[in-house]
């Protein structure tokens, strides 16, 4: 269920095209649309741990989750939405303050749901942006 | 450390010499010809005159939990609250009574082991609230099993208390159904009846990325807003806090399990290090209560945290929202 910001289910391979747009040039990219970045969520981490995004890029964030519904909450960034059970949701984002943030689980998903966080960098927009 | 407030109104906060929780005493109508009318009307809607009274708030026993004191934090609360001279008309448990777990049968087994310890308590009345590790994987069902509702209101002398349920929905969050009846429910009062909210998550943003928020407690407090004396009592955060929003004060519970550091200090959440020789450290109740003030419409206030470890109070804020004189 969408609850904040940009939602659909949507599956699919996407980390093979978040791989491709990383590599893509800066026009080729406004062409192709946002950035998208995968990232994949089970009981109880994130992966990646974290990922770099550019101050005022707009990024699509493709949320999968392997096993149970799982929620992404990051009030700073303006996140808050649940991850179906074995579905893809999106958020597109677009941060305009640079920090370090966590992003958390807060769809309670278990006894180790407390500690399903992972952090989100949003540096200057000069230099090189992507996954780590 | 015991800090002795002077607030005016209603509700006092006083220590006893308890082990663990929180110990409140209400002392409706006070100050005012508007206040007693009304405590009053609050007591004709259930047949009991408003008087003096006190009660107990206990959280996060988590029963369950694989850690060093089990239930022993708990029995102890029990225990202690059992020999108060003074017994408490109500215990509230603000959530997290068991530790969640997915192996068949056993979280009924926990849900059922704390009922029969926290049965052992000598007071006439027990409620209840869920907190996540409750309710967040069943969507409540085993809670209302055992206790009933998630959610509910009643008056006791006076003071209107209403049980507010943040973790049922899996997220944190009320939710536009019981957020329809909490305005439903508060419609009958007057703006300065005495109310008490009790919960598991904090109704308001203490640190979001800790998961310590609900999602909607800014909706929850505008329908509070127009009340003059709220008390919100909740637990989650397994320390103390209060926090003030307008009117209302926000006060958290010590857990009875294990604690955790100060978010302001710490940027990890991870438990206070188990300390052997005291294993009862950062672990409390809080007591409150409340007597008459010696001059007209002012009372003493006093509010107590105990630390079972230490068995004596150590410093906290005071409720202060029952204390405000009526201004009809």
């Amino acid at each position: 269920m969408a609850r904040n910001g940009i939602f659909h289910v949507a599956g699919g391979a996407l980390a093979v095209v978040a791989g491709l747009l990383a590599t893509s040039s800066p026009r080729a990219r406004a062409e192709e649309g946002p950035r998208v970045i995968v990232i994949t969520a089970k009981r109880f981490e994130f992966s990646p741990k974290e990922i770099t995004l550019k101050k005022g890029e707009t990024v699509r964030l493709q949320l999968k989750s392997e096993d149970v519904t799982h929620g992404f909450f990051l009030r700073p960034l303006g996140i808050d939405t649940d991850i179906p059970a074995g579905q893809t949701a999106e958020v597109t984002v677009t941060p305009q303050e640079v920090g370090r943030y966590r992003a958390i689980c807060d769809h309670f998903c278990g006894a180790g749901h407390g500690g399903m966080k992972m952090t989100i960098v949003v540096e200057e927009a000069t230099g090189s942006a992507g996954g780590k | 450390m015991k800090r002795d407030l002077d607030r005016r109104g209603f509700l006092k906060i006083a220590g006893a010499s308890m082990g663990v929780g929180a110990l409140y005493t209400a002392w409706p109508g006070l100050g005012s010809a508007e206040g007693g009318e009304v405590a009053r009307r609050l007591g004709l809607s259930n047949g009991e005159k408003p008087t003096p009274f006190t009660f107990a708030q206990l959280s996060d026993a988590h029963v369950g939990f694989d850690g060093p004191i089990g239930t022993s934090a708990l029995e102890k609360a029990v225990e202690n609250i059992n020999g108060m001279p003074q017994t408490p008309d109500l215990v509230l448990f603000t959530g997290d009574l068991t530790h969640d777990t997915e192996k068949p049968g056993e979280h009924a087994a926990r849900m059922n082991l704390f009922k029969d310890i926290s049965g052992r308590l000598k007071v006439a009345k027990v409620y209840h609230v869920p907190g996540e590790h409750d309710a967040g994987l069943d969507g409540g069902e085993l809670f209302r099993n055992v206790f009933g509702p998630t959610y509910y209101s009643f008056d006791h002398r006076g003071v209107h208390f209403v049980a507010l349920d943040n973790v049922s929905r899996a997220r944190p969050e009320v939710g536009t159904e019981q957020r329809a009846w909490l305005a439903k429910d508060l419609a009958r009062f007057p703006k300065t009846a005495p109310l008490v909210v009790f919960t598991h998550r904090p109704l308001f943003d203490l640190r979001p990325d800790w998961e310590w928020f609900t999602s909607d407690g800014d909706e929850v407090m505008n329908l509070l807003a127009p009340y003059e004396n709220v008390t919100v009592l909740y637990g989650h955060i397994h320390r103390e806090d209060h926090h003030a929003i307008g009117h209302s004060q926000h006060y958290a519970a010590r857990s009875l399990s294990f604690a955790f550091p100060d978010p302001d200090k710490v940027e990890e959440k991870k438990p206070i290090p188990f300390d052997k020789d005291q294993p009862f450290k950062n672990l409390g109740l809080r007591v409150v209560s409340q007597t008459p003030g010696r001059a007209a419409g002012v009372d003493s206030v006093t509010v107590k945290e105990v630390e079972l470890a230490m068995n004596e109070y150590s410093g906290t804020e005071g409720f202060n929202q029952l204390l405000k004189p009526a201004t009809f």
